[in-house]
């Protein structure tokens, strides 16, 4: 599948390391929640690259929490584009717990959600489709208008229309 | 009347582009119709029995007469000339193509009039009272309020992938008219005792398979609050509401499990961490949204008008003028209720001319404003009452002075069998002869105040749980059968109705509503005490035994 990232199409540095294979020496690497979680301080402490975990859409990100910092890349799933939990989950990591590092969104990842997912905290993108991850700077631009706040810092319509009276006045 | 300006016209004109790609991509493949579902849904776009049904947003059934104009136009250019209003103020059209959708879209945007997320498990039309702003003694305008609400679920990208669908009802006044206690989230505007603006928020109604009549969650949330609380219900709702069965997917079942005290504590954590964030509203956004709602400059008129007192005389005027004209908070003013329910008819339907005269209607006499309300009729909020003859004659005209508001004919229904893909029997054919029935109307006038409600499915569209009278299709060995409830009803007092006793066959139903009015009129205490007041009373079994005993 192909990986957008920062606007492009790019190659992906994260390994995937199922939860019995022997953990490589160097790179990085990308381990599911259970296998995290039974031994946090083996994985992050790793010297070898950085470490990334596949965090499941139905457990709460509390419990990860701890671990953000150490993290280099929290992957949330959509396993069908019509469940939505993951999008939650990316505002509370992003705005909650202020998490800085690769969110990314993995499973049916469509090209008319990129605008909902960008809004919502992500920054990485394991599209489904080449055509769509190939269509992604054009469709992330669709919409220029937000009616309502987000963790993206974009301006909602209804501050917008204030600003827009404000410096109406104020060139009066 | 809420004026979209550039802002609002811009997301609605990028919506339409977005879906006209979305369309083209399904047209040639390169979406499957599965991948395509979803993104019609959230568009409005159904794919029903014969067509696909598009269905369009009237946010708080708030209507101007050139929108209304552009909806005849659609009927016109791109269906068969009608449209179909329902209980959520919404309009219909039954068969439309895909291909021309995108072209309909655009053709509406141009009027700000849109269709986001009129279907598909998201935030649905946010709906309020169709007399909102005209209705004596209301706290203040709710539309205010649903249209913060309608920006603030528009598009929503957190909430756009909910397990299921979500709906929001707001009314500002005692006696409620946009049935808050059926919705996802029922808010009902107050003042708390130091004055402050604010709401009951009520949460986990809805009706359906598993009907509930929605609880309050916290008496009082201030105004400012309003969307963080929204908030921080949604995304409880998203967290932990189930998708694992599509029937037990809604925010009502959530509640149900937890118990509305666990749901409350889980919401009141939420949103203690966010009621003070970016989502908290001032007095300045308040009042430019306030701004942006046109009211008409009312005259000085006198209470009681000549030509009033003169078309009293007229019998077939007076029967008209005394269920389908209201109080107004304005003296010399009146609220003009246009019924869709002519007799042997489809409720809710209107023609494309009759929407095109309606808006004339409305630009001569009610400041071109026209609204819609979930018992699918239509109203004229500003009328001077010494209008109302020329209205009537108007009305008249197109066939829509129907003196049946809220009377037995006065039926909600869905479409039922003949139109929809989920339906397990008719409700159009039933409604049709329970008005032929009740067609005398002063029969209709002695029984008073009977709502019958009818849906063709469990999904109870036609709300059919809440009628006074509710009949509900169900299906079988490949027959259509009827299951009549009573007692039922949508207002403030909201009740689920109780069943009376076996389903009865499609020829039968409209004798067994005959024999339950006949059996109210014979055991109500006065006159004046209404059907559902009367089974409150008696409770269903004199009701059950009339319509069973010779059955």
């Amino acid at each position: 599948m192909p990986l957008v990232k920062g606007g492009h199409i790019i190659a992906d540095e994260f390994v995937r390391i199922t939860d019995d294979a022997e953990l490589p020496a160097q790179g990085a690497i990308l381990v599911s929640e259970t296998r995290l979680l039974a031994d946090p301080q083996a994985l992050l402490g790793r010297t070898g690259g950085k470490c990334g975990v596949i965090w499941p859409n139905n457990r709460d990100v509390d419990d990860l929490v701890p671990h953000l910092d150490r993290l280099a890349l929290v992957g949330l799933v959509f396993p069908s584009f019509r469940d939505g939990r993951a999008y939650t989950q990316a505002r509370l990591l992003r705005e909650r717990y202020g998490y800085r590092g690769e969110l990314r969104a993995t499973g049916q990842v469509l090209r008319d959600q990129f605008v909902f997912m960008l809004r919502a905290g992500f920054d990485a993108f394991e599209v489904k489709k080449q055509a769509d991850a190939e269509a992604f700077t054009e469709t992330v631009k669709r919409y220029s208008v937000f009616y309502q706040p987000a963790g993206d810092g974009r301006i909602s319509a209804l501050h917008q229309r204030l600003q827009l009276r404000h410096s109406e006045s104020a060139g009066l | 009347m809420y004026a979209y300006d550039e802002i609002d016209r811009t997301l609605v004109n990028e919506r339409v582009a977005e879906f006209r790609d979305q369309v083209k991509r399904r047209l040639s493949g390169e979406l499957s119709e599965d991948e395509f579902k979803m993104l019609r849904l959230q568009n409005g776009v159904y794919l029903q029995l014969h067509a696909y049904m598009y269905r369009i947003a009237i946010p708080y059934g708030t209507l101007s007469s050139e929108q209304l104009r552009r909806l005849a136009h659609v009927a016109r250019r791109y269906d068969r000339g009608y449209g179909h209003f329902t209980t959520r103020q919404n309009i219909q059209f039954n068969w439309i193509k895909l291909a021309e959708l995108p072209d309909a879209m655009a053709d509406l945007a141009e009027v700000g009039i849109q269709s986001m997320q009129t279907s598909g498990n998201n935030m649905r039309n946010v709906t309020s009272d169709q007399w909102a702003g005209v209705a004596p003694g209301e706290i203040e305008d709710p539309r205010i309020w649903a249209e913060l609400l309608r920006q603030f679920t528009t598009l929503h990208p957190e909430f756009s992938f909910l397990p299921r669908k979500f709906k929001i009802a707001i009314t500002a006044s005692e006696h409620d008219r946009a049935a808050i206690k059926i919705h996802d989230i029922g808010l009902r505007l107050l003042k708390n005792e130091q004055g402050q603006t604010g709401f009951e928020v009520l949460v986990g109604g809805g009706l359906g398979r598993s009907p509930f009549i929605a609880k309050t969650i916290k008496p009082f949330v201030h105004g400012h609050d309003i969307l963080s609380y929204v908030e921080a219900i949604l995304r409880v709702y998203n967290q932990y509401g189930r998708r694992d069965n599509i029937y037990k997917a809604r925010i009502k079942i959530l509640v149900h499990e937890l118990g509305i005290e666990k749901f409350a504590a889980e919401v009141e954590e939420e949103w203690q961490q966010i009621r003070d964030g970016v989502l908290k509203l001032d007095d300045g956004i308040i009042e430019d949204i306030r701004s942006r709602f046109f009211y008409p400059a009312y005259e000085t008129l006198p209470h009681m008008p000549d030509e009033l007192k003169q078309a009293a005389h007229d019998a077939k005027f007076e029967a008209w003028r005394k269920n389908s004209v209201s109080a107004h908070k304005v003296q010399g003013y009146a609220i003009v209720t246009v019924s869709l329910k002519p007799v042997g008819k489809p409720p809710g339907d209107a023609t494309a001319d009759q929407m095109d005269a309606l808006a004339d209607i409305a630009d001569k006499y009610s400041f071109g404003e026209i609204r819609v309300g979930h018992e699918q009729n239509l109203a004229l909020p500003h009328v001077r009452k010494r209008d109302l003859p020329a209205v009537w004659k108007a009305l008249e005209a197109i066939g829509l002075a129907i003196p049946n508001v809220n009377l037995v004919s006065d039926i909600i229904a869905c479409p039922g069998l003949d139109y929809c893909s989920l339906a397990n029997a008719r409700s159009i054919p039933i409604a049709q002869e329970i008005t032929r029935r009740f067609a005398n109307h002063d029969t209709a006038n002695l029984i008073g105040r009977l709502h019958v409600n009818i849906s063709g499915c469990i999904n109870a569209c036609g709300h059919h749980h809440v009628g006074h009278i509710g009949i509900l299709g169900v299906e079988k060995n490949n027959e259509e059968f009827y299951q009549i409830t009573i007692g039922g009803r949508a207002d403030e007092g909201a009740e689920l109705g109780t069943l009376i006793g076996p389903a009865v066959p499609y020829a039968e139903v409209a004798d067994v509503v005959e024999d339950i009015v006949e059996a109210y009129l014979a055991l109500r205490a006065r006159p004046e005490e209404l059907f559902v007041d009367t089974v409150k009373r008696l409770g269903v079994e004199p009701f059950r035994e009339r319509v069973y005993a010779t059955r």
